[in-house]
């Protein structure tokens, strides 16, 4: 939305090349052993080699993230509603989501497994576990931020408290919730790669325990890239879907054009 | 005439009777179309006030009644100002004005079948208040002084027989003020609406008011109702007028003794 210069537009790429450039030089100029960090050409190489396995595994580790982060979403806006709309509920489920929020998701995974088995559903599930909170927390709060006047205007008029929820709570509410998507997608698909890389025999987290076994570092090092790639396509899918969603928000960047 | 805002012994404290007293013993009534300004030292219970008659509280002693009903639930028939205007940012200011239809029966139930009347009504609404044209804009292109306007313009959409403003222009500079000043000054001309102002500014209530009704600090209750005998159509230089500051200054004399 907001072009701004070339300049702008080029810096992203740009850095990425140089810090590629900088790790092939290093690695060349210090002999690093590839067994212990492989250059970028190497990483390439094992793109290339392995590009069946890495796609493959690459698309479960998508889908298993992708269906837990839906189930976040799902739940995350359910659970959000229903605490900004309670002071009691709000009251009573705060300190239960903060205490399910510290628990690490890498623990709970052994007990996934017990109920489910290895695989696809853990694999969904600690997704969806490590990743509704944000949500709920985002929901909650843009609820719990109208201001006070609006409500007294409205109240005085004879509305109900759902009238207040859908014409006001709710709408306002958008903002908070589109952002805190962009961080719920990052950490669902954590969860999904923690839980492949315990208990399953496929996804990228599988992948590269693989790799570490067969000692084939590069292939180790492909498979964080793909992580990496696939992260920054669903963060910025978020992100693009966030703006489209509440350009009223976004009044700063109308502002500079 | 008859009382339209009557508060008779109002008592109301926050947090329930043992809590902090926010009215005591507070007495005021307004006549149907009257102009009613409420003064007083900033935390005297001004909004509390304003709660009560519009039914938002409910005292623990004394009566409140509107329209000759005694106040029970929220009233309906108010229409509401607050310092910030309180608009919604993600609609238009047409859409902003249309809000309380939305709400309020028997609009609410119309509001699909008479969409183009209300859009009719509230675009001359706009026009009255010198916003002819702005309501496809959103209200953050708006200045402070045209948001203002809205909000008064979004309390008087139902058409309300009663306006209850709380410190509707505190936020604005003095010019844009003044220029306000006028705008409900006409609205309440031409509607014979019974308005209630709340505020801190003195020149405000004498410019605007039939009757200045002076609250005491906390516990608030009248100490003073002063008539304000300036003839009406009343224009800005009046009050460079020595009638005006004399009553200026007499009600500001109220104020340093009700702050004693």
């Amino acid at each position: 939305m907001n072009s701004g210069s070339l300049g702008v537009r080029l810096a992203p790429w740009l850095f990425t090349v140089v810090m590629f450039v900088l790790w092939e030089a290093i690695v060349r100029l210090f002999n690093i052993p590839t067994f212990f960090l492989p250059p970028p050409t190497a990483i390439a190489q094992a793109f290339v080699d392995f590009w069946p396995a890495i796609y493959r595994n690459s698309v479960f580790t998508l889908s298993t993230t992708m269906i837990g982060f839906a189930m976040a979403v799902g739940f995350g806006l359910f659970l959000g509603l229903v605490v900004g709309w309670s002071r009691t509920i709000y009251a009573g489920l705060y300190p239960l989501m903060i205490g399910f929020n510290a628990i690490p998701k890498v623990a709970v995974v052994p007990i996934l497994v017990l109920w489910f088995g290895i695989g696809f559903i853990p694999a969904v599930l600690t997704a969806f576990l490590i990743s509704f909170f944000p949500i709920v927390v985002n929901v909650a709060t843009g609820l719990a931020t109208i201001e006070p006047e609006l409500e007294d205007v409205l109240k005085a008029l004879g509305a109900s408290k759902l009238d207040i929820m859908r014409k006001v709570g709710i709408p306002r509410t958008l903002p908070y919730f589109f952002g805190s998507l962009k961080v719920a997608i990052t950490l669902a698909f954590v969860g999904s790669v923690i839980s492949e890389s315990i208990a399953s025999n496929y996804g990228i987290g599988n992948l590269m325990l693989q790799a570490q076994a067969q000692f084939q570092v590069p292939l180790i090092f492909a498979g964080l890239v793909a992580l990496a790639i696939e992260g920054i396509v669903m963060y910025w899918a978020m992100a693009v879907l966030e703006a489209r969603m509440t350009k009223w928000a976004q009044r700063s960047g109308f502002a500079q054009n | 005439m008859s009382a339209f805002v009557a508060l008779d012994g109002v008592s109301h404290a926050y947090g329930g009777a043992g809590g902090t007293l926010a009215v005591e013993d507070l007495s005021l009534s307004v006549a149907e179309g009257e102009f009613a300004a409420v003064v007083g030292p900033s935390g005297c219970g001004k909004s509390t006030l304003m709660k009560l008659a519009t039914g938002l509280q409910f005292p623990f002693k004394g009566e409140v009644a509107v329209a000759g009903q005694q106040v029970t639930q929220p009233v309906k028939i108010a229409g509401m100002a607050f310092q910030a205007p309180t608009l919604l940012p993600w609609r238009t200011t047409l859409e902003n004005l249309l809000l309380p239809l939305e709400i309020v029966e028997p609009h609410r139930s119309q509001l699909r079948r008479r969409k183009a009347d209300y859009v009719a009504r509230a675009e001359a609404l706009l026009a009255s208040v010198g916003l002819d044209g702005q309501g496809v804009k959103y209200p953050w292109e708006l200045s402070g002084g045209m948001q203002q306007r809205t909000s008064l313009c979004r309390a008087l959409i139902h058409e309300p027989q009663l306006l209850m403003l709380d410190e509707p222009f505190g936020a604005l500079d003095a010019f844009t003020r003044e220029e306000l000043w006028g705008v409900i000054r006409d609205l309440h001309a031409a509607r014979k609406i019974t308005v209630v102002l709340v505020t801190h500014d003195l020149r405000e209530a004498v410019f605007l008011a039939d009757r200045v009704f002076v609250m005491s600090a906390r516990p608030g209750r009248v100490l003073v109702e002063r008539k304000i005998d300036i003839p009406r159509p009343r224009d800005l230089e009046v009050t460079f007028t020595s009638q005006f500051t004399d009553l200026v200054h007499e009600l500001r004399g109220h104020i340093v003794r009700a702050r004693q």
